[in-house]
């Protein structure tokens, strides 16, 4: 059984349809990279893994189950969690508090969920800034709160969504290597990525979305070098 | 017990110990007011300051819990036993958040808070219009069940401490995180596991259980209520957002410094002036807005800059409002 | 047709006659607060307020100098304009951008200022009821129908009517004006996306004065129109406030037909309300559309969107 299987996925928004047909699965232990233009459905896609949307057609399965409208909070309890392009941190609270807040997903009290939250921003890096307000945060410490957020909630299958938007060559090696040490940790990893060195390096396999349809998919290599993907970014001319 | 706590349970008992030294009645009553109003600001700030959601209705859960007991006088009980109707009061105010809460969290921001309010005043028109239930607009009076004020004082001050370690506790815990997120980024808390209509509820419920509660007491202390009175739009739920704001939303003392300026305030006004009073309290809420939309706590707060200061705080060090 | 049913027909058809009047009045209410929620997407709780001052201005004309409230529109209008640039440039303006615990400060400020106008009323004028004794306040204007043999006679007031036919024109006017006049694309623009029309050059900031302005006028005329038929009084604001809220929300932000659909609908549900149902309850039948709409038809009556 696949870890997430979404079948025939299809989301319109009245007339407009930004996903079709979307089909594909990813296997417990995998890292696989979602790519494609500006505007191709991609974070609508984890939009409706994560609940935030409702498909129009079409299943999605998490471990076997149907999940298709269940809210996000309930899909957060089954072990998916998802980091946002645009982030948001909780402002008022300090790093180490945010951290806390998804870590109460697994627990009822405080000093577990303390215990759990300073795990996962050693995990990620982060001891320094544990008493910082998330709002005074860098761009890039606040993508890394991201993840030590979706780690608190101890997920089976991550989502990140453009993790590497913004950061500066350091910032996007030490996170690569933090993604890394996620994945060896047990976590499934579904990557949004524009950045393409990253995201070649980083999967295993790579999915290419245009228009809302998968165009591709296969290895990084593969899906690189299918005509169809070229033209998808660069033009026909280039295919 | 944090340096804090032991702060505040010491003048609990320094006011507790207070009308062994003072009798003056017009002073008792002023403290009895004052405490009312801590005990009403800290309702609102559960829900408000902490959680985000601003209600302009809580007049309704203090006219409940103050009708509660009003009704059950009415109906035979003697005004001693009313007092049964503090606890009551409070539960059914909580019954009718539940309520209200459960249609108008649909409903975000200032949508939220507008449809409470309109419930709020659909709920003062029934009280005017349910003449067999309420006497309507006459309203209800009895003779209050204890002549001494000392009595009065030490039940709201009990009140107050035990609305005060309550939220104060329930801050400190999962749900004082949870409420916090909620405020934060609602969309962002849902996808960290939260249930977030769920704990908003919660976070009503408590609310309007204390704010019950003290309608409740008003009942008893006053002796007369009518719903224009105890509904009130401008006289309860704008002010209880006031003394908040005044105060300081999102802290644990902001309540109470508000509770005791706008007493101050509105004795002053009704001594001096006669009246004018809201003239002025629109005047207030104008300025605090537009300079210092913290309140005095709050502004204090960010002058001696957080750190130190967080870590001395009652617990919660994300009181940084 | 028998002399009972005629009795009901002509009953109904009054009620339904004072439920479009007054829905009429009701729109050039909600108008100004629908364009203002639209634009800037805040809430004028000091709406009814504004439409209490511009009462004052009439009464004040009328007991002073005789002039006429049709006529005094003239001098409201502009004035009310005015006092709205005011109030959105000197208080609401710096609030806009302020950030603090507690979100829509915005809302809480037009409060302050609500309480504030209105208690300036109660100190200038005191609270007693005041009124404008036009010689047409009681005029009616009858109709005749005949329908199965039997006569209905309906009435209908002549300042309500008169009303109505001036929230009609003002109503158009303002259609027209955002249609098609060069501010009022770039009103529209601004209430679509602001920051947008900002980077396409628009002056958002001086739209937002004029937008809150305009939705002031329409509120005075709006006073001006019902002084001869209400009595005045500091505290007559705060219901009307509630009024427009509500159909603003029915008719979607910033839509102007939704907001006339919505004012006719309120009117013609309070209407039907206090004469079928009960009188006590005229003010809730308001409150409880507003919020079975806000839950089940969140676009508004005309599906339009909302903020």
């Amino acid at each position: 059984m696949s870890l997430l299987e979404l079948r025939g996925v299809t989301k319109r928004f009245g007339g407009l349809q930004a996903v079709g047909g979307m089909t594909f699965t990813i296997e417990k232990g995998e890292i696989l990279g979602l790519i494609g233009p500006n505007g191709a459905g991609k974070t609508t896609i984890f939009n409706l893994i994560n609940g935030f949307l409702t498909p129009t057609e079409g299943e999605i399965l998490f471990k076997g189950e149907l999940i298709n409208g269940l809210k996000p909070f309930q899909v957060c309890r089954r072990g998916l969690a998802r980091t946002f392009q645009v982030v948001k941190p909780l402002a008022r609270l300090t790093v180490l508090e945010n951290v806390m807040v998804s870590a109460f997903s697994r627990t009822d009290h405080r000093n577990e969920a303390s215990r759990i939250a300073l795990e996962a921003t050693a995990f990620t890096e982060m001891e320094a800034w544990r008493d910082r307000l998330a709002g005074s945060l860098p761009l890039g410490m606040r993508k890394r709160l991201e993840m030590a957020r979706a780690l608190a909630t101890r997920p089976d299958l991550l989502l990140l969504d453009e993790n590497f938007a913004g950061l500066n060559p350091a910032e996007v090696e030490k996170t690569i290597t933090i993604v890394r040490k996620i994945h060896a940790s047990g976590v499934t990893i579904l990557i949004i990525e524009h950045n393409m060195r990253v995201i070649m390096s980083i999967s295993q396999r790579l999915l290419c979305v245009c228009y809302g349809e998968k165009i591709s998919e296969g290895s990084p290599a593969e899906v690189a070098n299918d005509p169809r993907v070229i033209e998808a970014y660069l033009g026909a001319a280039h295919a | 017990m944090t340096k804090s706590l032991a702060a505040a349970l010491l003048s609990v008992t320094a006011l507790a110990l207070l009308p062994l030294f003072v009798s003056n009645t017009y002073v008792l009553h002023m403290l009895v007011m004052v405490l009312l109003w801590v005990l009403l600001g800290q309702s609102w700030n559960l829900l408000g300051g902490y959680t985000g959601q601003v209600s302009y209705g809580h007049a309704a859960f203090f006219g409940v819990g103050a009708y509660t007991t009003a009704i059950m006088v009415k109906s035979g009980l003697s005004p001693a036993m009313a007092w049964w109707g503090l606890l009551l009061g409070g539960i059914l105010a909580a019954l009718v958040g539940s309520v209200l809460g459960w249609i108008c969290f649909r409903l975000r921001g200032p949508y939220f808070s507008l449809s409470i309010l309109a419930l709020s005043e659909v709920l003062r028109l029934i009280a005017v219009n349910w003449k067999d239930l309420t006497n309507g607009a006459e309203g209800i009076l009895y003779i209050p069940a204890f002549n001494s004020k000392a009595a009065y004082y030490w039940i709201i001050l009990a009140l107050a401490a035990v609305s005060f370690l309550t939220i104060r506790a329930v801050m400190r815990s999962k749900f004082g995180f949870y409420f916090l997120a909620i405020r934060e980024d609602q969309d962002c808390a849902e996808s960290l596991g939260i249930n977030t209509t769920k704990y908003k509820l919660y976070s009503l419920l408590i609310s309007a259980f204390f704010t019950g509660v003290a309608g409740s007491f008003y009942m008893n202390y006053m002796g007369f209520i009518d719903p224009g009175i105890v509904f009130s739009l401008p006289d309860i739920s704008i002010m209880m957002i006031l003394c908040t704001m005044l105060g300081g939303a999102a802290t644990m003392e902001g309540p109470a410094v508000g509770a005791v300026l706008y007493i101050l305030m509105s004795e002053a006004f009704r001594v001096f002036l006669k009246s004018g009073h809201l003239l002025f309290f629109g005047i207030l809420i104008i300025v605090i807005i537009i300079f210092f939309p913290q309140g005095i706590v709050g502004t204090l707060r960010e002058r001696w800059a957080g750190r130190r200061l967080r870590a001395a705080s009652p617990g919660i060090s994300k009181e940084v409002a | 047709m028998s002399p009972q049913v005629a009795g009901q027909i002509e009953l109904l058809g009054q009620v339904l006659i004072s439920g479009i009047l007054l829905g009429g009045l009701y729109a050039l209410i909600g108008l100004g607060m629908s364009l203002i929620m639209g634009v800037m997407k805040i809430i004028n709780l000091a709406h009814g307020e504004l439409m209490m001052v511009a009462m004052y201005i009439t009464y004040g004309m009328f007991t002073l100098w005789k002039v006429d409230p049709y006529v005094s529109l003239l001098v409201v209008c502009p004035a009310m304009f005015l006092l709205g640039i005011a109030i959105q440039k000197f208080l609401i303006t710096p609030v806009m951008n302020a950030d603090s615990v507690l979100p829509q400060n915005q809302v809480l400020l037009t409060v302050g200022i609500g309480l504030v106008l209105s208690n300036l009323a109660l100190l200038l004028f005191t609270a007693n009821y005041r009124s404008v004794p036009v010689s047409y306040a009681s005029k009616t204007i009858y109709w005749d129908v005949k329908a199965g043999g039997q006569t209905i006679s309906l009435s209908f007031s002549y300042p309500f009517l008169v009303a109505f036919g001036i929230a009609v024109f003002l109503g158009a006017a303002l259609f027209l004006f955002l249609g098609m006049t060069d501010t009022g694309r770039m009103i529209r623009a601004t209430a679509q996306d602001k920051r947008a029309a900002s980077l396409l050059g628009i002056n958002t900031k001086r739209i937002t004065y004029i937008t809150f302005g305009l939705g002031a006028a329409l509120v005075g005329a709006a006073g001006a129109l019902l002084d001869p038929v209400y009595y005045l009084y500091p505290q007559i604001g705060g219901p009307f406030t509630s009024k427009a809220f509500v159909i603003t929300v029915l008719g979607g932000l910033g839509n102007i037909p939704g907001a006339v659909l919505g004012g006719l609908v309120l009117g013609l549900a309070e209407s039907l309300g206090s004469v079928y149902v009960s009188l006590g309850y005229k003010d809730a039948f308001g409150f409880i559309i507003f919020v079975l709409v806000l839950i089940f038809l969140p676009k508004g009556l005309l599906g339009k969107g909302r903020a």
